[in-house]
């Protein structure tokens, strides 16, 4: 009898259980903008992700994520030390950008159009994110205008210097999905 | 074959040329590493590399066009100061290579590839590294200070041939004709 329900109870242990936890040390989260023609990475070191997903009702799903912006980096001290003022992120009242989920399609084997509200400086727009979803791992970009959201303001605001378009990346690794 | 009385045109214009460019490259290097963080700033940083960039390819093809031609014969003068003018050449040219080369090393080094009039992105040679673009930075404004000193002895040089000599060396380098 066991023998017969082994097989069962592996899958029944490998299914998604809902609620998967981020593990942030394989996860990333990036950018990528031009200035100047100069194209400039950027990254941000903390971000926190909620996820509660069966990959058999996908469209139930319910993906949140958070980002400290203050955690930004561009690789140069003195140019994070900038991102951090009020013209950039103004992390000192907007310590956080978030992305809520209002809906996920499926759209291929393991890939989904996830929608959803993605705020940054008080400002909100609708967003479509494509992903991938292998091996635990939830990857995919998305374009924004960046001010859209008011980030570089004032003198900055001129797109000639730095461009509009920003794609945000991203590779988040989940544990028990 | 005799030695030609001056410099061919092209040697003339690419002279000249030249010499505006790494002037107005060198003043804008000494005014945009003062300015604070600003679009200004940005901007000015970007020119001065396309800048560099130009001033490294009308170089290439300016030694090209040096080594292809003859020069003019030395003015009578003592030898040491023929010594001296020679190597000042020699070195200036090797400064027009060697100034741009570590500002495009650098701009590699720390992560702000160069695009060529935000058109052409030119290949890294050295890799993204915080503490070889502060070196190259500190190489990079050496050299270009030596290439100051450089311009300053040649113009020096072309001065006293004028004024102290009258010997109507600069004709060779002039823009006008003959």
């Amino acid at each position: 009898m066991l023998k017969h329900l082994a097989p069962w109870l592996i899958a029944a242990a490998l299914l998604p259980a809902g609620a998967a936890t981020l593990q942030p040390d394989k996860s990333e989260l990036g950018f990528t903008f031009k200035q100047m023609g100069v194209p400039v990475d950027g990254k941000f070191k903390k971000f926190e992700a909620q996820l509660d997903f069966d990959t058999k009702k996908p469209e139930a799903g319910k993906i949140s994520f958070t980002v400290d912006l203050g955690s930004v980096s561009l690789g140069d001290p003195s140019y994070d030390k900038e991102l951090a003022a009020a013209t950039w992120f103004d992390t000192k009242r907007n310590g956080r950008a978030s992305f809520v989920s209002s809906a996920i399609r499926p759209t291929g084997a393991g890939r989904y159009d996830v929608a959803g509200k993605l705020t940054i400086k008080g400002a909100t727009q609708d967003v479509v994110v494509p992903i991938t979803l292998t091996g635990g791992v939830a990857a995919g970009s998305v374009a924004i205008k960046r001010l859209d959201f008011k980030i570089g303001d004032g003198e900055w605001a001129d797109t000639s210097i730095v461009a509009n378009d920003v794609t945000v990346k991203f590779k988040l690794a989940f544990s028990g999905l | 074959m005799s030695a030609p009385l001056r410099y061919t045109r092209i040697a003339v214009v690419l002279h000249w040329l030249l010499a505006l460019a790494i002037v107005g490259a060198f003043l804008v290097g000494l005014y945009m590493t003062d300015l604070p963080f600003s679009p200004q700033r940005l901007k000015l940083y970007n020119w001065h590399k396309w800048a560099g960039v130009t001033i490294l390819a009308l170089s290439a093809l300016r030694l090209l066009w040096r080594l292809t031609h003859r020069p003019p014969a030395d003015a009578p003068m003592p030898a040491w100061q023929a010594r001296a003018a020679h190597a000042v050449h020699l070195l200036l040219y090797l400064a027009f290579f060697a100034v741009p080369l570590t500002g495009w090393a650098m701009s590699s080094a720390k992560g702000f590839p160069i695009v060529w009039f935000g058109k052409l992105p030119l290949p890294d040679f050295v890799p993204k590294d915080h503490d070889l673009g502060e070196l190259l930075e500190s190489v990079h404004a050496w050299l270009a200070y030596g290439l100051a000193a450089l311009v300053l002895a040649h113009v020096a040089g072309a001065l006293k041939h004028q004024f102290i000599d009258h010997d109507g060396l600069l004709s060779r380098m002039s823009l006008r004709r003959p």
